[in-house]
């Protein structure tokens, strides 16, 4: 679609006192590119996520991300609200448990509209019909939309969060183990869903997930990471078909065959 | 004689550097209207929940030559009213009234006087939770850098979910004003009938919340807007009958209940403002002939 990355990670590195979070982390995301991070406990994932999404300030490095109105600019030079305004209208993070991406004391309506309030939305009869085409597209009965989150299935809750993250309309979304908690079959719905909802909104996403499976059906490329470095990356089937390093030829065969 | 001159209590209880404390507090309140101001809250001879952040506030501004007025609910004899105007009145020896257009001072809870304020009067609020975005987000972190940010969007989050269960804004008190078009405050548990009174009233209003440790004001003159959407406009209570003693058609009414058979009657929550209408020969259907008893225990 066009050269300019929408994300350039340099040099990341964070520290937590002693011990490394991730180390030295480069990678490039171009728009509606979808990245995969891979990689067992404790190797980084969460916490390269957490400092690219800028929720978590790095020990070195820049992440550059490239605005509507500006072009690239420093996410850590930013001011706050700047980078909070960009959090809650160009971007989008999906949580593992829904229950931290959700208000669960409000109705799912309400969740979905929050973010249209939130950059000025006053017309309460268009946030509402905005909160029943999104229910739509996630495949929720209009007629939940005055039911509490609490009330929803897991699978549905976790519906919900995408449907809220995503009617801002942003170019970026980050997903912490999207799927991690809900049993197979829902498993398969969902990242059906988050396929078409990407394809159709020509989202670029980073993914972090455990799962080597999500990662195939949902990631173009694919980054293996372990004890805070990355240890090898490339396109998704590239990577997982003919592993080069031992550590990622390791975590292949060590996928449970049915 | 005042208990200042024979229980060794300074004028209005509170030590002189408290006060100050106090007042450099209010100050900064009244330059950034609506902006919640922390203070170091003493504590005082009354249980939280009481008005211990109004009294803190009255006691720091108020002087020997200040006519104290009290109400809660609208009414200047309810029991708490009655205690923090004797609390004055035994602590400073100030001259308190009922008469709203004769107070300088006028402490309240739950109301705004039906009667115009005027340049000069200081109207002071007891506030149990000064933050309007608690009920929403419990973090006092996250609500201090919403209110730093302008980020405000939670707060009509709460007016749609009321929409989408009731079918209008169904809050009808504590509901949340933007003052001069920067901070969303709670107008303290008024209802919401008294909004319109609070924007550009000529009177000083200062809030106090002594739990919460803040003070909070808005400065004579100052807009305050009500929150709303465009397709749900803000909008106050109305009662379908007028006021059964005084026959007011546009005061705040409080239900009475008369018997257990379903018997009922509305008069208005200011007292003052309904004496002085009888007073001037107003009449309402009065199923009761309340009045006269009223007048009699009065010893009018």
């Amino acid at each position: 679609m066009t050269d300019t990355p929408l994300l350039r990670i340099e040099d990341l590195t964070v520290m937590y006192g002693n011990r490394v979070g991730c180390r030295s982390v480069d990678f490039d995301l171009y728009p509606g590119e979808v990245l995969g991070i891979v990689g067992e406990s404790g190797s980084g994932k969460t916490t390269l996520l957490n400092a690219v999404s800028g929720r978590l300030a790095p020990t070195a490095g820049t992440v550059r991300y490239a605005t509507r109105a500006d072009g690239p600019r420093d996410l850590f030079a930013m001011t706050e609200p700047e980078r909070r305004f960009l959090m809650r209208t160009d971007w989008a993070f999906v949580h593992q448990n829904p229950r931290d991406g959700l208000r669960m004391a409000v109705s799912a309506g309400a969740n979905i509209g929050e973010r249209l309030m939130g950059v000025g939305a006053r017309h309460y009869g268009d946030i509402r019909g905005a909160a029943l085409d999104w229910l739509g597209k996630v495949e929720i009965a209009g007629e939940r939309i005055d039911d509490l989150p609490r009330t929803f299935s897991g699978g549905m809750q976790q519906r919900l969060q995408i449907a809220r993250n995503l009617v801002t309309g942003p170019r970026l979304v980050f997903m912490d183990e999207p799927t991690g908690g809900l049993d197979v079959s829902v498993q398969a719905r969902l990242l059906d869903l988050l396929r078409e909802l990407v394809a159709d909104l020509g989202l670029a996403a980073v993914v972090v997930t455990h799962d080597l499976a999500v990662a195939r059906l949902l990631s173009h490329r694919l980054m293996v990471m372990r004890d805070g470095g990355v240890v090898e990356s490339g396109l998704t089937d590239q990577v997982l078909d003919d592993p080069q390093h031992p550590y990622t030829q390791l975590l292949v065969s060590s996928v449970l065959q049915v | 004689m005042s208990m200042a001159e024979d229980g060794g209590y300074n004028f209005a209880y509170l030590d002189e550097q408290t006060k100050r404390m106090i007042r450099r507090a209010t100050l900064k309140a009244v330059a950034i209207p609506g902006y919640q101001v922390p203070f170091a809250s003493r504590e005082m001879p009354m249980p939280y929940g009481w008005g211990t952040g109004g009294i803190q506030v009255t006691a720091s501004v108020i002087g020997p030559d200040d006519v104290l007025k009290v109400i809660d609910q609208g009414s200047d004899d309810t029991t708490n009213a009655v205690s923090i105007r004797n609390f004055f009145a035994k602590t400073t020896g100030v001259r308190t009234t009922e008469d709203t257009a004769a107070a300088t001072v006028i402490q309240t809870r739950h109301r705004i006087p039906e009667a115009p304020l005027r340049a000069g009067q200081i109207l002071v609020y007891q506030v149990p939770i000064p933050e309007p975005l608690r009920f929403l987000e419990p973090r006092e972190i996250e609500t201090r850098k919403m209110h730093a940010l302008e980020e405000y969007g939670l707060m009509h989050v709460k007016l749609y979910e009321d929409i989408s269960r009731h079918g209008e804004i169904a809050t009808t008190y504590a509901y949340p004003v933007r003052v001069s078009g920067r901070y969303v405050m709670d107008p303290s548990p008024t209802p919401k009938f008294d909004n319109p009174k609070m924007d550009r009233m000529a009177a000083l209003q200062l809030f106090g919340a002594g739990r919460e440790k803040r003070i909070y004001a808005i400065p004579p003159h100052t807009e305050v807007k009500s929150l709303d959407f465009d397709d749900y406009p803000f909008d106050v209570q109305k009662w379908d009958v007028p006021c059964a003693l005084c026959g007011a058609t546009d005061s705040f009414l409080d239900e009475v209940v008369l018997d257990d058979r379903g018997g009922r009657m509305f008069v208005c929550s200011d007292s003052h403002f309904c004496a002085t209408r009888r007073a001037e020969g107003h009449r309402g259907a009065d199923p009761t002939n309340a009045d006269a008893f009223l007048m009699e225990a009065a010893g009018r």
